[in-house]
């Protein structure tokens, strides 16, 4: 199992640019995290998704503490 | 009008006398005064370019009514207002700044008015002011109180009432070293609760010494703050050199001293320039070093031994009393002790608008407290370093203060 | 405005002096917002993507525009520290605006972790703009670990109450050399035009629109008083008679010469 964004997904073993590509993301404005480590973009393709992975998919959005 | 400083001594011999007029008459014989000496520890430090900087572009004459009308409504002064009030424009603006100083200074110091007394432990000397009485050209009894004598005269101020001493020395490496003052600060530590240092500026270590020793405030004189006119004033000694002793006080915050004082000696030179640097001098190393106290002070030049024709020239009381209102109004947080060279009359005046601290019992000489204190005639004492003018005891400033309406403050001090 | 009057942060310059948050409002004002406001700098917050959404808060943004992401979220200086290494991997820039709130009811900045946070980011070189409760010990720490400017609040967040702390955000501006900027609690343009004329640097304002009647209006009448009060500073404040000082005796009658 995998966790992204607090959600379980079962997608171990997918390559993260499939995943990413597959569930609609926006990967101009996104930036991806796997077990607290930055990802880069470049990187996308040659990392494989484990079991076990904590993943953050991250993007600005309008706001601050208030919300 | 100018001052006319030089002064042959007849006792001096002749190779010696030649060397003092080749100082005097010819600047290439004297040395760089912007260079470092050997032994000088250099920081780093912008306060001096900025202070400088300020003084240098500083037009008095600009100002107008109108600048001065602002600063006074200004509920913060700014530098400029500062400059405002520093003209000649605000002369004529003496009582309205007097009116505004006094309420700043009751709003920081309430009506305390601070008693100390100094104590000149040594009057050798190394350097060459021209304005000095113990200038090393000058020829004056010298002396250095052994520990003995220095505990001595210690007991009989301490008996007088006095809690807070400042302790003073002739600029002499050799004569009074570090560990010389240093075990007067000591044996000061029995005899009062607050010990302040006026001597020859050292490094941050030395200065570390003489806190852990018992001094935690250390005032230095820069004299004058233009560099060109301080190179014809030091001829000769360790304070030749004008950026050392600049950066003194910095030097003795570093080393973990509570408290530092300032201030040029009016009449030297243009005496609104030096007042601006003073202050702004004060105003940069506080925004630096934002825990440490700060103090000023104004003295005039005055007659020395030898020498009685020494005076401040274009610096009047109403000029004094001016910018002791302009320190107090750009600066109201820090204490601006007035020196005994100044008149009864004016001290008892500056009291109620400016100042907060006034020293009592001064002598400026060596070992001569029994005598003056007591009335006992002691025949070794070294000269004065310039003539007082309001020679009141602890005792009667005490009185006078009270009469005045102000609380006499002998100690509020704490080392840690 | 004078063109030679800038704002600058961090090497930056800035013509506007309104900082305008985007919280609270829908995306299609924010384009209505920045134009009425004259802004430079919005700040934005860094969140969880949402799949299936092609829309973003960026193509709101015209391209000119400073995006100032923030720390929210944090409630210490490393979850800060992580949120804003997200945020500059997102590619828009180095500027980063610190909060960091341990209170989850008053949202009052914890000023501790915040000089930590401060620290730490502007070492690895983002231009650190941190939110601050007004404290001049703090601001100093702040300007000596390497702040890009000060960012006070002038009263509890989205509170609109105005300049509750406004002898102190006076002591940051008298005392400290970066640029103050009062964020939080400003909530009429009256209020932002009364800490221009004080001499702040910027006002940061984001409930006070949000919550009006008419956002693209308010957003305009924020610009002017913010402009009136940058103006009102520059010129210099005219003088406050008080009436009723007494005249007492003379302080100087005791000179000679």
């Amino acid at each position: 199992m995998v966790q992204i964004n607090g959600k379980n997904e079962d997608i171990a073993g997918k390559n993260l640019r499939d995943y990413l590509h597959a569930a609609n993301y926006d990967t101009r404005i996104i930036v991806v995290e796997i077990n607290e480590k930055i990802i880069e973009k470049e990187q996308y393709q040659n990392t494989i998704i484990k079991d076990g992975d904590i993943i953050e998919i991250i993007t600005f959005m309008g706001g601050g503490t208030m919300i | 009008m100018k001052n006319q400083f030089y002064v042959d001594s007849k006792t001096l011999p002749m190779n010696v006398l030649n060397k003092k007029h080749e100082l005097e008459t010819n600047p290439m014989s004297r040395s760089n005064h912007l260079e470092y000496l050997p032994d000088m520890e250099q920081i780093k430090s912008d306060i001096q370019s900025k202070v400088l900087k300020q003084v240098q572009n500083y037009n008095y004459s600009s100002y107008t009514t109108k600048n001065i009308k602002t600063a006074l409504e200004h509920e913060t002064c700014t530098i400029e207002d500062f400059k405002a009030l520093l003209s000649p424009a605000a002369e004529s603006f003496l009582e309205q700044m007097a009116q505004r100083a006094s309420q700043e200074t009751s709003k920081h110091f309430g009506n305390t008015i601070y008693l100390f007394t100094p104590l000149y432990i040594a009057n050798y000397c190394e350097n060459y002011c021209v304005y000095c009485g113990f200038n090393c050209y000058n020829d004056i009894k010298r002396m250095k109180l052994t520990y003995e004598q220095i505990e001595h005269e210690m007991k009989i101020i301490s008996d007088s009432g006095m809690e807070e001493i400042l302790i003073l020395t002739g600029e002499s490496h050799s004569k009074s070293d570090v560990k010389y003052i240093g075990t007067a600060c000591k044996l000061a530590q029995k005899y009062f609760r607050n010990v302040g240092l006026e001597i020859y500026p050292v490094n941050v270590e030395d200065y570390k010494y003489l806190h852990e020793c018992g001094a935690d405030y250390v005032t230095i004189f820069q004299e004058t703050y233009d560099s060109d006119r301080y190179e014809q004033l030091h001829l000769a000694g360790h304070k030749r050199v004008f950026l050392y002793r600049f950066e003194a006080q910095e030097r003795a915050l570093m080393a973990g001293m509570r408290g530092v004082g300032f201030s040029a000696l009016l009449g030297l030179a243009d005496f609104r320039r030096d007042a601006l640097a003073t202050a702004l001098h004060v105003y940069y190393l506080q925004k630096k070093y934002p825990h440490a106290e700060f103090s000023l002070s104004c003295p005039r030049l005055r007659p020395i031994i030898n020498n009685d024709k020494i005076n401040p020239l274009d610096v009047g009381e109403r000029q004094l009393c001016q910018i002791l209102c302009a320190y107090r109004i750009f600066l109201p947080f820090v204490g601006i002790t007035v020196s005994s060279r100044e008149s009864a009359s004016f001290r008892n005046g500056i009291v109620k608008i400016a100042a907060t601290k006034i020293s009592a019992g001064v002598s400026t000489g060596i070992g001569d407290h029994e005598s003056k204190y007591n009335g006992k005639n002691v025949e070794n004492f070294g000269d004065e370093q310039f003539e007082i003018a309001d020679n009141r005891s602890f005792k009667k400033m005490y009185d006078d203060m009270t009469k005045e309406g102000l609380q006499p403050v002998l100690n509020d001090y704490l080392y840690v | 405005m004078e063109n030679n009057d800038k704002l600058i942060i961090g090497n930056h310059e800035f013509n506007s002096r309104f900082i305008l948050g985007s919280g609270k409002y829908s995306m299609k004002l924010i384009e209505a917002a920045i134009r009425d406001a004259g802004s430079e700098i919005i700040t934005v917050a860094v969140r969880r993507a949402n799949t299936k959404e092609h829309e973003n808060i960026i193509d709101y943004i015209p391209k000119n525009v400073t995006l100032l992401p923030n720390t929210s979220g944090a409630r210490d200086a490393k979850e800060a520290v992580r949120i804003a290494k997200l945020a500059r991997e997102l590619g828009c820039g180095n500027f980063i605006k610190i909060e960091i709130m341990k209170d989850s009811k008053y949202l009052l900045p914890d000023n501790y972790e915040t000089i930590k946070a401060t620290e730490i980011l502007a070492a690895e070189g983002f231009i650190v703009m941190p939110y601050m409760y007004p404290d001049l010990n703090v601001a100093r720490e702040l300007v000596n670990v390497g702040a890009a400017a000060v960012m006070p609040l002038a009263a509890p967040i989205g509170s609109n109450k105005g300049l509750s702390t406004k002898d102190f955000i006076q002591i940051l501006i008298d005392e400290i050399e970066l640029p103050i900027i009062v964020d939080a609690g400003i909530g009429r343009p009256s209020q932002a035009c009364e800490a221009m004329e004080m001499g702040a640097a910027a006002i940061m304002a984001n409930t006070a629109l949000a919550t009006a009647g008419n956002l693209p209006i308010m957003a305009s009448a924020f610009r002017q008083a913010i402009e009136a009060g940058r103006k009102a500073y520059l010129a210099g404040l005219g003088r406050v008679l008080i009436r009723g000082a007494s005249a007492s005796d003379p302080l100087t009658g005791f000179l000679h010469d």
